[in-house]
């Protein structure tokens, strides 16, 4: 399966990944990223139907703590880095318009 | 006086600075006198503070003068990689995206160096989210290397490697994905290891690829790598991915370390070496007859699967980083567009503007690879051959204690030679991504130059979880090699 990506496919990734191209990057993009995955078809000549998947190197386990609460990052510091916050919130633009019904 | 300073270990200072011989403002002096000198050609930095290196300084010198012993690191200077989060000044991996964000809390590694006495002078250089193997990605400033100013650092952790070969800080602590301490530490000639997976808290660590990040030093000589492993090694609470000290133990790293191994076998997959430059071959080969003339026996083995290990790693590393990176969506911290017309600009826009063409490269791979119908044939399809590339390495390990292999196929390349093709750029991490795919420990360590007079290194992987050998090894060839002791040309 030689994939190539055209610049349809590159915008609908972009938008997936909410990252807003430019006509340029679309076009760098298709033809870079068309090459990289030509090189990872590579991993098609091994025949793995019989291979477990392994997501993590070492065996991953919940690990669990008393329900007791503790003191955790204060209010000041959490809206500290906001580009936008008042005392209390962060500030975001308004996602709905004044017309929307709900 | 500083030069003298300058050339001791981490360990030498430490001691001298316990015994009052010098103190640790001299030290911090002394790392600052070199960063005027050498900061502004070298670039390693992102940032520093004298003042505040200054006054920690001055609080060690102050309780060491009380009978206090503040800890194995008292009063070193040491830097640490821009996406360890310090609580003082900014963490801002190397990108515009991060460039005014103060971390509220410091990451666990950086607190233990800390708690050990170290004093941090500042945040080092590095590709962008530590995307990159040369610094070229860096959002900030390209940081050259010492040996030749020509030349990449190497990377991502380029700044961390730079700025120890340049002695502008005693050790710092890098961050390695697929490489990024050992393949830097390889170009600038210093020693940098990659601890297992799960042995080093990756709290506070600006995740790339999760299962695959972990924290470790870059030093001078092998007994600092060690030194700093004994500090930072251990579990954290705060990172279920840490593994439990009562399943795997840590070590006294230091105490055996000038003990050479008895009835040491080396594996070697000649291929590997035969494929890199005649110099960097030469240097292995060479380094091999160091270990045979201690007894040491060599075991040829073959890894099949090792040559899929990079296009492995593209899938799952960017995969992992896709996620991870949807965090900067410009409402709670970092940068946001101030071209704002819908709610999805506030994302979108904030994105395009604040990452890197390499960053928004890996988010769109990991993106495609995750979404709908690719899913099966590239991410499961890449996790099932991360299987068989552990699998290379636990038959690896059956029939010798350590593999020996290049950390690179080239010494360090000219800056601006590998930006234009991604996938080249890529191709340089051949022998350092495996590692990370298994979560095995690896080292590198310096073990010659070529005729540019540019660092080649040594790498060494050791089974999960044996640092206190694999360390060992490494400290076999340092003391036995007869390589002569070399300083970057910039330092004269």
């Amino acid at each position: 399966m030689k994939k190539k990506l055209d610049h349809d496919e590159v915008r609908e990734v972009a938008l997936l990944a909410r990252l807003e191209l430019c006509d340029k990057e679309v076009e760098e993009f298709a033809t870079q990223l068309s090459s990289i995955l030509g090189y990872i078809e590579k991993l098609d000549e091994l025949d793995t139907d019989d291979v477990e998947p392994l997501a993590h190197s070492l065996p991953i386990n919940n690990v669990f703590r008393e329900d007791i609460p503790h003191e955790c990052l204060s209010r000041d510091k959490a809206l500290g880095n906001a580009p936008d916050a008042d005392d209390e919130f962060f500030m975001v633009p308004k996602i709905l318009d004044d017309n929307s019904n709900g | 006086m500083s030069d003298n300073i300058l050339s001791l270990s981490c360990k030498q200072l430490c001691d001298k600075i316990l015994a009052k011989e010098i103190t640790s403002v001299e030290a911090v002096e002394a790392v600052f006198n070199n960063i005027e000198k050498f900061e502004p050609k070298v670039g390693a930095y992102v940032s520093f503070d004298k003042d505040r290196a200054l006054g920690e300084a001055a609080k060690i010198d102050k309780r060491i003068a009380n009978g206090e012993n503040p800890g194995p690191l008292a009063g070193v200077p040491v830097a640490v990689k821009d996406n360890m989060t310090t609580d003082f000044g900014t963490t801002s991996c190397a990108s515009k995206i991060l460039a005014e964000f103060k971390a509220p809390y410091t990451s666990t590694a950086v607190s233990k160096l800390i708690d050990a006495g170290a004093v941090i002078i500042g945040k080092l250089n590095m590709d962008e989210f530590a995307m990159g193997s040369s610094t070229e990605n860096s959002g900030v400033k390209q940081t050259y290397n010492p040996w030749n100013l020509d030349c990449v650092p190497g990377g991502s952790s380029g700044g961390s490697a730079a700025a120890v070969a340049a002695q502008m800080c005693f050790a710092s602590l890098g961050s390695d994905t697929g490489g990024s301490i050992r393949q830097p530490a390889s170009f600038c000639g210093v020693v940098g290891l990659k601890p297992t997976y799960g042995r080093v808290s990756r709290w506070g660590l600006v995740a790339y690829g999760s299962s695959l990040d972990q924290i470790g030093p870059l030093s001078k000589d092998v007994t600092d790598a060690a030194l700093m492993l004994n500090v930072i090694a251990g579990d954290d609470k705060r990172d279920s991915t840490c593994v439990d000290e009562s399943i795997a133990p840590v070590n006294d790293y230091l105490c055996d370390l000038d003990t050479p191994i008895d009835g040491l076998k080396i594996a070697i997959v000649p291929e590997f070496i035969e494929s890199a430059s005649d110099e960097v071959a030469a240097a292995i080969n060479n380094s091999i007859e160091v270990y045979k003339k201690q007894g040491a026996e060599i075991v040829e083995i073959s890894m099949p699967h090792f040559e899929y290990a990079i296009a492995t790693y593209y899938i799952v590393a960017t995969a992992e980083a896709s996620s991870n990176l949807a965090r900067f969506d410009g409402v709670r911290y970092g940068h946001r567009s101030d071209d704002i017309k819908s709610y999805i600009d506030v994302y979108s826009k904030s994105r395009e503007e604040g990452f890197g063409q390499e960053v928004k490269r890996r988010i769109m791979l990991g993106t495609y690879a995750l979404s709908s119908g690719y899913y099966d044939a590239y991410y499961l399809k890449a996790l099932k051959v991360r299987n068989l590339i552990r699998k290379d390495f636990t038959q690896a390990f059956e029939k010798a204690d350590c593999i020996i292999m290049p950390v690179s196929p080239t010494t360090a390349f000219k800056v601006g030679e590998k930006t234009q093709d991604p996938l080249q750029m890529y191709m340089a991490d051949i022998y350092t991504i495996a590692a990370n795919l298994s979560g095995v420990p690896a080292v590198s360590i310096p073990c010659g130059f070529d005729g540019e007079n540019m660092p080649i290194g040594l790498q060494i992987l050791g089974p999960s979880f044996q640092e206190d050998k694999l360390l060992r090894v490494a400290r076999m060839y340092e003391a036995n090699s007869g390589i002569e002791y070399k300083k970057p040309a910039i330092l004269d």
